[in-house]
């Protein structure tokens, strides 16, 4: 591995302290489906990834879901390799955004949605029900069912709270020179 | 939130505590491996009752865990609900034939095989639990980062999960406390709102939560920079503990259950451990 | 005199990100062993003329150097952090933030680690290092069972393993209560002596770091230093004023008495003045010849809390039989060591936790049964941290933030945050991002966005925090101000300036329960009381004491008050 900087492995720590605590003690139930709840902590590691690239993307995603499993008993790695990759591919797509300039418009939008959108459908509809498949020998309609509706709700939560912290972001960046007074 | 309190530590003294955190964190990735390959009956049954008598040589009690063991039986059992829901014949589709015991509706009918099958799936997760939550509740937080380094994953990354282990506590209180300021300006996620207005609403605690991070991050790096993290190849560990015979006797087990598991398969030609032939 | 440690030559620094130098021209030599105070506003450098010696300038945050920095003999702009870091030890602001370890004993082994130290030697080094600062007892404790004083030990510690010749505090007072602050200025010193290492201290509570001697104070100002003398020269001075730094209070009286503060007086500590009788007589002259304030009417009591008693989890109480009530249009401070149940009292207050027994009454109405959002109508809170609750990027969107939930029409909507942020200053500002704001406007943000819900009370979390004098005075005048329209204001805070001159009623907590109602200067100058809730005695009443008035606490309310009238006709 690449010598990752200092600033890298704290982002990494703090994100998958983030990762827990908001998929470990905030639960948005999901209307309709017993038993779900809103994944908050995706649209924060899409940021993250966004922001501090591939490998922290990846990392925040593996620690910060073992982390959670492991606080409830066992680990299920077929998903918690989901949530590694989801950090990945969207550190992978959305490097190209520059948060730091400020600007943050459609564009940057649509790129970060498809991107998270694609990343999302990847590790839910590819890899954890192939692992579930591999590993578990699992009826194949029930992975990818369930793979579904996990990658179908993470996008949803991902593109509302991940779109909505990035607009925030960007906008703190604002140069003070383009400011006037009224 | 006492009441769904995520595991952690309970130092005890026991034989599974005096183990090195690398040794467990060794013995608890080999053994899930050795889980995860084989579909072999027998050796996942002999795991799960090796997994009970360590649980009961760590002198950690059961009702301690009580909360945990009741949500992962719920969750196994959802998940075997699914597996039936969605394919009633998963058994006949893995091992091949179809002894029906009891036909219900439509394409549902209790066969064998399927029973066997769900059996199987039920064992490859009880051979894993008692050793999971082992490894979580014997293991010293601090023993974490130096496990991951002494069984070669790189020290920074070690590292990142120390520091994630360490601000949990205090990202937990930010939030709380975020949420609270912001519940008293009416934005609340646990209210009666729609789920998308609530979803939209969350973004106003994270926002703050993120930003405030985003700082922490900041100084979290320069404090660990002005006192040389990341200057050499290698570090120390403080509480990293030598290896004594305990911990390779551990080691050789996990091993020898890993061979065994890939050994079955090998001679098998399959994961399977098929009663039906 | 040896060689200096630390040396500045013509010397100048300009971030990459800013259009204009940071600091101009510096030349600053420090000597080993010698301890010297940088004092400055926020703003003025003083934190990067820090940095420039520890290295995150330029390594961390890249900028372009000018003449030379030579630190422990080494080329520091051209060399490393981690050969810096070898002879200078930094002790961040920010407690939490640089204890980075999951106990006591790791964090203080953190560098020794990170220099491979051997396991057996680490353990001597950390045993030892421990021993010095008082902490050996509790090396494995984690972070959040410690005190923030414990917390500083700590991070002192971390420091020190590595025999540096250079010790740098970052504001060390900003986050400890007075008690605990004054403790931390003895440490230093007594590890001074211990190693003999030169220390400096970026602070602008100058009254509280010169509790012990300093042998320099380094004026900054706009990135240049105006003074570097010793602290007799400085206070005898006029440039602490003038340049936004707050003097000590026993000098503030002399000059209002007439008294001539010169260096040979030795002004540094209270202890040390020389006062003679002609002196001495001009105090007492002048507090027998001005006039005590006149005593407000009572208006009607607004809050009432009646022997409330709760715990956070069962079988633990973390306040106990609390009742007091506040009348309406108060100003009053709730003092207190840390974890004393101030922070505790405001949730209870606000309905975030419901008190385990006891009631809360708002105009004799119980608000049992009320919600959270139902109580935020008409009481206000104001975290610490604005960065913690500004939760808008845009200005306008923050303060607007909570009218959203109420049933007014955008039309009335739009008025309200018109007018509240006209009341708060920030009108001009009000299509600007929050982003673009000084912590000290921020903190305006945050206090628009509660009053913009017209409360009756709003409470305050540390209103002032780590800010300079000049931001100091912007909030706590705002404040009054709004004080005077008829909002009611409950501010905790560690600051006792802020208590004596804001507030005439402080709320005195130790351990769980309400020590003592009364007014500021009792909480101030009543030993006891100092002593149990940490908190710490005014100079002023040492002042008193030398110069023979009796009672001291009367002198101590006559310049209170005498001083905010002159505040005011400022």
């Amino acid at each position: 591995m690449k010598k990752m900087s200092v600033k890298t492995v704290v982002a990494i720590g703090i994100g998958a302290a983030l990762f827990f605590v908001l998929g470990r003690f905030v639960a948005i139930p999901v209307p309709f489906v017993p038993n779900t709840t809103f994944n908050l902590q995706y649209g924060v590691l899409g940021l993250f990834a966004a922001m501090f690239g591939p490998i922290a993307g990846l990392l925040i995603g593996f620690v910060g879901h073992t982390l959670i499993d492991l606080s409830w008993g066992s680990p299920w790695w077929s998903w918690i390799l989901a949530s590694a990759c989801f950090g990945l591919l969207t550190g992978l797509f959305a490097s190209k955004l520059d948060l730091e300039s400020g600007v943050f418009g459609k564009k940057e939008i649509l790129t970060f949605n498809i991107a998270q959108v694609v990343a999302h459908a990847i590790s839910w509809i590819v890899v954890a029900p192939g692992l579930d498949i591999l590993v578990y020998a699992e009826s194949v309609e029930k992975v990818f069912a369930q793979g579904a509706v996990a990658g179908i709700l993470n996008a949803i939560t991902t593109g509302i709270v991940g779109t909505v912290l990035m607009l925030a972001y960007s906008k703190t960046r604002t140069k003070k020179g383009s400011l006037n007074k009224e | 939130m006492s009441k769904n309190a995520a595991l952690s530590y309970l130092p005890r003294q026991s034989v599974v505590h005096r183990l090195t955190g690398t040794a467990k964190l060794a013995f608890f990735l080999l053994w899930s491996t050795a889980a995860m390959l084989t579909y072999d009956t027998r050796l996942l049954a002999a795991m799960t009752i090796t997994g009970l008598v360590l649980f009961s040589v760590s002198r950690i009690r059961l009702r301690e865990v009580k909360g945990a063991l009741i949500f992962m039986m719920i969750l196994v059992l959802l998940n075997l609900f699914a597996i039936f829901l969605f394919s009633p014949d998963q058994g006949t589709h893995v091992y091949g034939t179809k002894h029906v015991i009891l036909p219900l509706f439509w394409r549902y009918e209790i066969t064998q095989e399927t029973l066997f099958y769900l059996l199987n799936f039920f064992l490859k997760y009880s051979a894993v639990i008692p050793v999971a939550l082992l490894f979580i509740l014997a293991t010293n937080p601090s023993e974490f980062a130096a496990s991951l380094a002494g069984i070669g994953v790189s020290y920074k990354i070690g590292y990142a999960v120390a520091l994630a282990l360490r601000y949990i506590p205090d990202v937990q209180r930010d939030f709380h406390n975020i949420s609270q300021a912001q519940q008293a300006r009416g934005i609340d996620l646990s209210g009666k709102d729609k789920a998308f207005t609530r979803l939209k609403n969350s973004a106003a605690i994270l926002l703050p939560l993120v930003l405030s991070s985003l700082a922490r991050i900041e100084t979290i790096s320069n404090a660990m920079e002005l006192r040389g993290f990341g200057k050499h190849k290698k570090r120390s560990w403080y509480v990293q503990r030598p290896f004594e015979r305990r911990d390779w006797v551990a080691l050789a087990i996990a091993l020898g259950v890993l061979a065994l598991s890939l050994g079955l398969t090998l001679a098998k030609g399959s994961r399977y451990f098929n009663p039906f032939q | 005199m040896s060689q200096p440690i630390i040396e500045f030559k013509d010397f100048g620094f300009q971030y990459n990100a800013q259009a204009e130098p940071t600091l101009h021209h510096i030349n600053l030599s420090i000597y080993p062993g010698e301890k010297v105070l940088i004092a400055g506003p926020s703003g003025s450098g003083k934190s990067t003329l820090a940095s420039c010696i520890n290295g995150l300038v330029p390594f961390s945050y890249p900028g372009t150097t000018t003449g030379s920095l030579t630190v422990a003999g080494i080329d520091a702009p051209h060399s490393s952090l981690f050969e810096l870091s070898k002879h200078v030890g930094t002790v961040l602001q920010d407690p939490d933030g640089q204890f980075i370890g999951l106990t006591v004993a790791e964090d203080i082994a953190f560098a020794l680690e990170n220099d491979q130290v051997p396991q057996a030697e680490m353990k001597k080094i950390v045993d030892e290092v421990a021993g010095l600062v008082d902490i050996q007892d509790r090396l494995t404790h984690a972070p959040h069972e410690l005190s923030g004083g414990q917390k500083q030990r700590v991070s002192l510690a971390g420091v020190m393993v590595d025999d540096v010749e250079i010790l740098l505090f970052d504001e060390p007072l900003a986050n400890l209560d007075p008690a605990t602050g004054k403790q931390t200025i003895e440490l230093i010193e007594a590890i001074q002596k211990r190693t003999g290492a030169a220390v400096l201290i970026i602070e602008h509570r100058l009254e509280d770091v010169l509790w012990r001697s300093v042998d320099r104070i380094i004026l900054v100002e706009e990135g240049k230093i105006i003074a570097d003398t010793t602290p007799d020269e400085l206070l005898a001075s006029n440039l602490l004023i003038e340049n936004g730094i707050r003097e000590p209070l026993y000098l503030t009286a002399l000059k209002y008495a007439g008294v001539s503060v010169t260096p040979e007086k030795k002004p540094a500590h209270i202890d040390s003045i020389c006062l003679d009788e002609a002196d001495r007589q001009m105090v007492c002259d002048w507090f027998a010849n001005t006039a005590p304030a006149v005593q407000q009417e009572q208006a009607e009591v607004l809050l009432e809390v009646q022997d409330v008693t709760f715990g956070y989890n069962d079988g633990q109480t973390n306040l106990e039989h609390v009742s007091f009530s506040v009348r309406k249009g108060e100003m009053l401070s709730i003092v207190g060591r840390n974890g004393a149940g101030k922070s505790t009292l405001s949730k209870l207050i606000c309905g975030f936790e419901t008190p385990n027994s006891g009631r809360i009454l708002l105009n004799g109405r119980d608000l049992v049964g009320d919600t959270i959002k139902e109580r935020a109508s008409r009481i206000g809170y104001v975290m610490q941290n604005p960065n913690q609750m500004i939760s808008k990027p845009m200005i306008w969107d923050e303060v607007e933030l909570g009218l959203l939930q109420t049933d007014l029409t955008p039309e009335e909507r739009a008025r309200r945050v018109e007018e509240t942020l006209k009341i708060c200053g920030l009108y001009p500002f009000r299509k600007w991002p929050v982003s673009a704001l000084s912590f000290g406007q921020k903190k305006r943000v945050t206090i628009a966005s509660v009053l913009v819900m017209n409360p009756e009370i709003i409470i305050l979390d540390e209103p002032t925090a780590g800010q300079d004098f000049r931001h100091y005075t912007d909030i706590m005048e705002f404040l009054r101000s709004l004080n005077r329209r008829g909002v009611t204001v409950m501010m905790i805070t560690h600051d006792m300036h802020l208590m004596q001159e804001y507030t005439n009623r402080a709320l005195v907590f130790s351990i769980k329960r309400l020590l003592h109602d009364g007014t500021a200067v009792e909480a101030i100058t009543m030993p006891e009381l100092v002593k149990a809730a940490s908190l710490k005695e005014t100079s002023l009443f040492a002042l008193a004491q030398r110069c023979g008035i009796e009672p001291p606490q009367a002198f101590v309310q006559r310049f209170i008050d005498y001083d905010r009238q002159v505040r005011e006709h400022e």
